[in-house]
């Protein structure tokens, strides 16, 4: 089973068509990186997938389930950990982790397994009393992954994980989103090609509301005859301008 | 009922944890209160300014302001931070989210009423059990400055909250009540605003009932009005704070 098929997803905002009939296939345990330049897309398609906004016209299964019959059902599925760091400030980081383990149902044994486990496999440990908010940006962009993993989702949405991080963050992240594969599918918003390059199976490149090429780094370059993602994206993207 | 309880314990650390919190909702209307209550002590007799049994049960209501102030701050800075974003893709349902905030704020509250009639006997506030009442009766009070924080929570970006809760509300609650003075001395629209607004109703029923007023029929049946304006207000920015949230959910 695909982890996600959409079929003719459309959202209409008065006169802008923000996604235009959008055919997309993730399969199950994939990592699927989503490109485009602002305004391509990508926000408005993860915003409907997780059920943020209603679809204008067609429809998007998650492992089976209707974004528009079943958003409920959707929401148990999925985690999302926004571009923004999404964080309870004055809460500690394992505050933080109990209250989305226990916001996804756990009890509170149940929980405090989870946290620990948590804290464990993304290395919080040493920062685990420290209140949210007093953290480095790396540390609460950590944080923030994992109180989506937390939620043990099938399907788990990362919007722009390494914005803004410096080098040395950004690496362990890349790490830690590589040790994701297989465990859950990703779909991954960047504007980093280095790093959709690094860690997608597969890219899909968005341009005007629209999927304009889908496979993996090295068929988009070929396809291009590019030498590089970079290249091969401003190619494509720039064919939406024509 | 799980769920709500857990935003709700979340959202009291949340406002507790915050030093600006028990400085300005704790500290600053004790601060007020001994203030006024030492130029009352320097004033000669025959002027009653700043009596402790006007003064205190209306600095308890001025203090509620602060309430608004720390529940829109709350809802704005988890709408900016994106943590409503992340919550919106979870099961929780709209009601968890307006219970939530609204809940936990209530006894924080209360507590905050009784600290202020606590600070008051120690200034000389004559010792009623009617206090216990005011401090419960100080509730629709309450729901008004917590629910008007949500709406504009909801509404408002952090700075703005900080203008306009921060600054302009206590400003008006603290005029337009009658705390300091008597508003019809003012009088023309002054007047009416005040009456028109919840704040001074507030002031007004929590000396009535600080008085005695429960155990009073006549007393009861003058303050009553204050208390009917004071609900009318609190339900009123209730169902529009749930509104203006379930907008902006919406909107997100």
């Amino acid at each position: 089973m695909n982890a996600i098929e959409t079929h003719e997803l459309t959202k209409q905002y008065k006169d802008i068509t923000a996604v235009n009939r959008l055919d997309l296939e993730v399969r199950e345990g994939e990592l699927f990186a989503l490109l485009g330049v602002n305004g391509a897309g990508k926000t408005t398609t993860i915003k409907m997938l997780s059920g943020l906004t209603r679809p204008t016209a067609g429809d998007a299964l998650l492992l089976g389930k209707s974004v528009v019959a079943e958003p409920e059902a959707v929401k148990r599925l999925i985690a999302v950990s926004p571009q923004e760091t999404a964080v309870a400030p004055k809460l500690t980081v394992e505050e933080n982790l109990e209250l989305m383990a226990r916001i996804s149902g756990a009890d509170r044994k149940a929980a405090d397994e989870r946290v620990e486990t948590f804290c464990d496999k993304l290395g919080l440990g040493q920062v685990r009393r420290k209140a949210a908010g007093k953290l480095s940006g790396g540390w609460q962009r950590r944080l923030s992954i994992a109180m989506a993993l937390i939620l043990e989702p099938k399907i788990l949405f990362l919007d722009e994980p390494t914005l803004g991080l410096d080098v040395l963050a950004r690496a362990e992240l890349w790490e830690l989103i590589r040790g994701l594969k297989q465990e859950m599918t990703v779909i991954l918003t960047t504007h980093y090609m280095e790093e959709a390059e690094a860690l997608s199976d597969r890219i899909g490149i968005m341009g005007g509301g629209k999927l304009l090429r889908v496979g993996t780094a090295a068929e988009l370059k070929e396809a291009a005859g590019a030498a590089t993602l970079e290249e091969a994206f401003i190619q494509i993207a720039k064919e939406v301008r024509k | 009922m799980k769920q709500t309880m857990l935003l709700s314990r979340r959202t009291a650390k949340e406002v507790l944890r915050d030093p600006l919190t028990i400085f300005f909702g704790l500290g600053f209307p004790l601060v007020v209160l001994g203030l006024l209550s030492a130029i009352q002590a320097n004033i000669p007799d025959a002027v009653s300014l700043f009596v402790p049994e006007k003064l205190v049960p209306g600095i308890t209501v001025f203090g509620l302001s602060f309430m608004t102030l720390f529940s829109a701050l709350l809802v704005s800075r988890d709408r900016c931070s994106a943590l409503l974003l992340r919550l919106y893709t979870t099961p929780l349902r709209p009601a968890h989210y307006v219970f939530g905030y609204l809940l936990p704020m209530l006894p924080i509250a209360l507590a905050q009423t009784a600290l202020c009639y606590g600070f008051g006997l120690i200034l000389g506030l004559p010792w009623k059990a009617s206090i216990l009442a005011a401090i419960l009766l100080n509730l629709p009070a309450a729901l008004v400055f917590i629910s008007l924080g949500l709406l504009c929570g909801s509404l408002l970006n952090d700075k703005q909250v900080g203008g306009i809760c921060g600054a302009l509300l206590t400003n008006l609650s603290a005029w337009l009540s009658g705390i300091w003075f008597d508003v019809s001395l003012v009088g023309g629209f002054f007047e009416t605003l005040a009456k028109v607004l919840p704040f001074y109703h507030a002031v007004e029923f929590q000396r009535a009932v600080y008085s005695g007023a429960l155990s009073d029929a006549d007393a009861l049946a003058a303050a009553l009005p204050h208390l009917w304006i004071v609900l009318a207000w609190a339900a009123g920015l209730t169902v529009a704070a749930v509104w203006a949230f379930l907008h902006q959910m919406k909107k997100n």
